[in-house]
């Protein structure tokens, strides 16, 4: 069974399609396509995917609509998004319904490789999960945070600045750390936009995207020497940076809170 | 019948007909009565003349018929007979019997008593004896086409002397002996009537007429010019003239209707622009979302494969540097589209501390073949020690290159001079600081999008003068004197400005306007203090002690000045509108505006002086802080 078939691809335009196959390919993984999203649940009924990428302007049935479907058939596989219309409304729209990933196009190889690893990776760490298998243990951010997806948090401090991390199952996915870039401080952060660089040991530059927007006042200075921080302690020494946040009301709406992962 | 109508239905000749009718019916009336009242003094004329005559013919007969000299009678009757105006003049005897007569052959007839010289005494079958004058007078034709006679008669009543008179013609028991008839020919009193008549129908006619033209001049001057000048007008916009102004107002009702149609169409011009402005700025919007959404799929293809083809070719260093560019410029592509849809979504800018002079010197890099192309000289003027600013770098430099464009266009082909200049200058806050809002004691907002002034939305206020009430929009440059009145305003009468929302006023009883003495307006600017200033609007006297007391503020000013074709001047104040172009199918129009937005945004200014065939320049302040 090593010839599995591991990626569905949904988009309406071939161009799209065979670029990312052809990354997909490269990287090792075999792929399927098509072009719209009902072919696409006929495929998923019938064969296993370990990660899909949906396109959201799709004809008939758009990509919001395919989510929703999938979770109304309890299918979990994961999907990633992507869209030419690449507007911030769409990418956390994207990640509050369902999606672990956003790319927005046109993406480079080498973004659309990080985000296809990581997407393989946190399939099969939810299928261990699922088998019950304590090799894997995913620590579960604080009932108080927020997250945006899966990859991102942010909690509320008492000052009203606001800090943001990357969540476990975020760092999870990625390979170990070799480098982190931050952002300099007075820089305005948007949310959904990409926030953090990390450099990773395989190769990979993957980037975190910021879970709100505003300003930052201060980068973690301790992460840059001490990348392990952030699997050590994610959520507390881990954090990344304090913002004083510019539209933190509007954004919290379509933010999920960590405390609904607890049932 | 159409034409008809087309006539009779125009309000002038509808007003004449009224009016003739109204005239004709008085004059008619006056007239007939005039007339009527005339013959009829005439004719008691005649009748006291013809009564006053009998008189004189009976007391002059008298003492002949004493002694009953008839031949004597008979002569005297005769000779006052001839008298042209008299017809005839008789005596009759008890039983009817002419006695005398004035034409003889008459003498001797008896006349029925129901004959019309008899019926006034007779009429009942019983003699009257006694009657008052106006019954004794008749009126009669001989023949239906005879002139008309008057008749008047006169009884000769028995005296003592009649009866004991020696030829004893006369017994005692009788009343009335006889009666004098005398008749006078109403020929000419009748002639006089006609005239008379005829000059009053006369005047009737020429009166009407003249009134007709008088009223038909004066509506025609005061109604028919006016209403055909609206009529016209309301056509002219039916057929999307907005612009279409009506011209020499009067200063009545129908000129304070004009005045009112041009404000309405002067209000209807704006709104409809506003509502042409937003559904173009939607449709725009939604055009460059999906063009962005079209053009992102292909460019996917062109950086996966160009990518692919760098790794496929790290062996190929001439072959790499191609690739290289093609998978930069497919990036800044990205941008590009990032941008379009930014710009539909109207991003805020990205502020961080830049340098002025690299954004200049990026920008100019990014013109330099078109400044060759066109045989540009370029001179910079940049200030060295230029401090460092806050502001979007990408948006600022979309401002210059779009201002470097504009400057490289209008200079054309044939080549000029291209002037760029940074400095730091300090400006006071009075005519450049902008009222960005501004609420009553109640906190409602004054702030009016709907009416610009400068561009930027002015802050309306009720105003009431002289029983006069309607609305000014205070120019919200603090400082600047550019208010628009809604109403006729005397600034030498009383005034109140109130809030247009609950009627608050705004005027400070405690203070005077420094310049001027008047009354003073008062507002409150939400988290910046309090506007005061002159509410005769006399003078330009404002005070606004929050940004008075900041002192002057420092920007950094950037000039950019070119030798092109300059802009007419009544382009000047359009040109930072949105969709204002010049270029034809070449422009969107949106370049200025779109600039005048990021200048807003960094709370600066953007100016322009401009000559024509001389150039123009660009005045761009951005403040330090």
């Amino acid at each position: 069974m090593k010839e599995q078939t591991n990626i569905l691809i949904i988009d309406d335009e071939e161009v799209v399609i065979s670029s990312i196959s052809k990354i997909a390919t490269l990287e090792g993984y075999s792929v399927d396509s098509v072009l719209d999203a009902f072919s696409a649940l006929q495929k998923i009924s019938s064969s296993k995917y370990n990660l899909i990428i949906c396109d959201i302007m799709l004809p008939g049935m758009d990509g919001f609509q395919f989510l929703a479907e999938l979770e109304s058939k309890r299918i979990d596989t994961p999907v990633i998004m992507t869209t030419g219309y690449s507007t911030i409304e769409n990418a956390v729209k994207s990640l509050y319904t369902g999606a672990i990933e956003f790319i927005p196009k046109p993406f480079t190889v080498d973004e659309m490789i990080s985000v296809i690893s990581r997407g393989i990776k946190y399939s099969s760490i939810m299928k261990l999960r699922k088998s019950n298998d304590d090799s894997i243990l995913l620590v579960p951010c604080p009932a108080k945070y927020y997250r945006l997806g899966y990859s991102g948090w942010m909690n509320k401090d008492n000052d009203g600045s606001v800090l943001i991390g990357a969540t476990d199952s975020f760092i999870k996915t990625i390979d170990q750390i070799k480098k982190i870039e931050l952002l300099s401080t007075n820089e305005k952060l948007t949310q959904a936009t990409p926030a953090v660089k990390f450099e990773t040991e395989d190769g990979l530059v993957h980037q975190l995207y910021s879970v709100i927007s505003g300003i930052i006042i201060a980068g973690n200075e301790r992460l840059i020497n001490e990348p392990e921080l952030l699997e050590k302690d994610p959520y507390f020494d881990g954090w990344i940076y304090r913002i004083v946040p510019t539209e933190l009301e509007y954004e919290m709406k379509l933010l999920i809170p960590c405390s609904s992962d607890r049932s | 019948m159409i034409l008809v109508r087309k006539i009779f239905g125009k309000i002038s000749l509808k007003l004449i007909g009224v009016v003739s009718v109204t005239v004709i019916l008085i004059i008619g009336v006056y007239s007939y009565f005039n007339v009527t009242s005339q013959s009829d003094v005439l004719l008691a004329e005649v009748e006291r003349h013809a009564n006053q005559l009998s008189e004189s013919v009976k007391n002059s007969t008298r003492y002949v018929m004493l002694l009953n000299q008839r031949d004597h009678i008979q002569e005297m009757i005769n000779r006052i007979g001839k008298d042209p105006a008299i017809d005839n003049v008789r005596i009759l005897n008890k039983e009817g019997e002419i006695i005398y007569s004035a034409h003889p052959e008459d003498i001797g007839k008896m006349l029925d008593k129901q004959a019309e010289s008899c019926y006034a005494c007779h009429a009942e079958n019983k003699a009257l004896e006694k009657l008052p004058i106006r019954q004794r007078t008749r009126i009669f034709k001989t023949h239906s086409d005879s002139s008309r006679i008057l008749g008047i008669i006169n009884p000769i009543y028995n005296e003592k002397s009649c009866y004991l008179a020696d030829c004893h013609a006369h017994s005692e028991n009788a009343k009335v002996l006889g009666v004098l008839d005398i008749t006078i020919s109403l020929t000419e009193v009748d002639e006089q009537i006609k005239q008379n008549e005829i000059r009053e129908i006369l005047f009737a006619v020429i009166a009407i007429t003249a009134i007709g033209f008088i009223i038909g001049f004066f509506v025609k001057r005061w109604v028919d010019h006016p209403v055909r000048e609206l009529v016209n007008a309301t056509d002219q916009v039916a057929a999307g003239n907005l612009n279409y102004i009506i011209k020499n107002l009067s200063t009545d009702e129908l000129g304070t209707l004009g005045k009112s149609f041009n404000n309405m169409i002067k209000k209807l011009d704006e709104t409809s622009q506003q509502l042409y402005q937003s559904t173009k700025m939607a449709s725009l919007g939604q055009l460059a979302a999906g063009v962005a959404h079209e053009i992102n799929n292909p460019l996917t293809g062109v950086l996966t494969y160009s990518s692919f083809l760098l790794k496929r070719t790290k062996d190929n260093p001439q072959m790499q540097e191609d690739l290289n560019v093609i998978v930069r410029e497919t990036l800044r592509s990205r941008e590009i589209v990032k941008g379009l849809l930014d710009f539909a979504r109207q991003s805020t800018p990205k502020k961080s501390s830049i340098d002025v002079n690299d954004i200049i010197n990026h920008a100019i890099a990014v013109v330099n073949n078109q400044l060759k192309l066109n045989k540009v000289n370029l001179v910079k003027e940049l200030d060295p020690s230029l401090p460092k600013i806050t502001a979007d770098a990408n948006q600022i430099q979309q401002v210059f290159l779009n201002l470097f464009v504009n400057g490289i266009d209008a200079i054309g082909q044939n080549g000029g001079t291209l002037i760029v200049k940074t400095s730091q200058i300090s400006l006071s806050p009075r005519g450049i600081t902008q009222i960005k809002s501004a609420v009553c004691a109640k906190t409602h907002s004054l702030i009016d999008a709907e009416h610009k002034i400068g561009g930027m939305p002015s802050l309306r206020m009720k105003i009431k003068s002289n029983g006069n009430e309607g609305f000014v929009n205070i120019d919200p440059v603090y400082g600047s004197y550019r208010h628009y009145f809604g109403i006729a305003y005397d600034k030498n009468s009383s005034v109140n400005l109130a809030c247009p929302v609950c009627d608050i006023s705004f005027l400070d009883k405690n203070s005077k306007c420094p310049k001027c003495g008047g009354p003073i307006y008062k507002f409150q600017i939400p988290n910046q203090g309090f506007l005061e200033g002159c509410a005769s609007f006399k003078d330009d006297w404002q005070k606004w002690d929050f940004v008075d007391r900041a002192g002057e503020k420092k920007f950094v000013e950037i000039n950019v000045t070119d030798s092109g074709c300059g802009i007419p001047p009544e382009n000047l104040n359009k040109i930072f509108e949105p969709f204002f172009t010049t270029k034809g199918q070449r422009g969107t129009g949106l370049g200025l505006s779109v600039i005048w937005g990021i200048i807003d945004n960094h709370n600066g200014s953007i100016t322009v002086e401009s000559k024509v065939g001389i150039g123009t320049t660009f005045s761009v302040r951005l403040p330090q802080q």
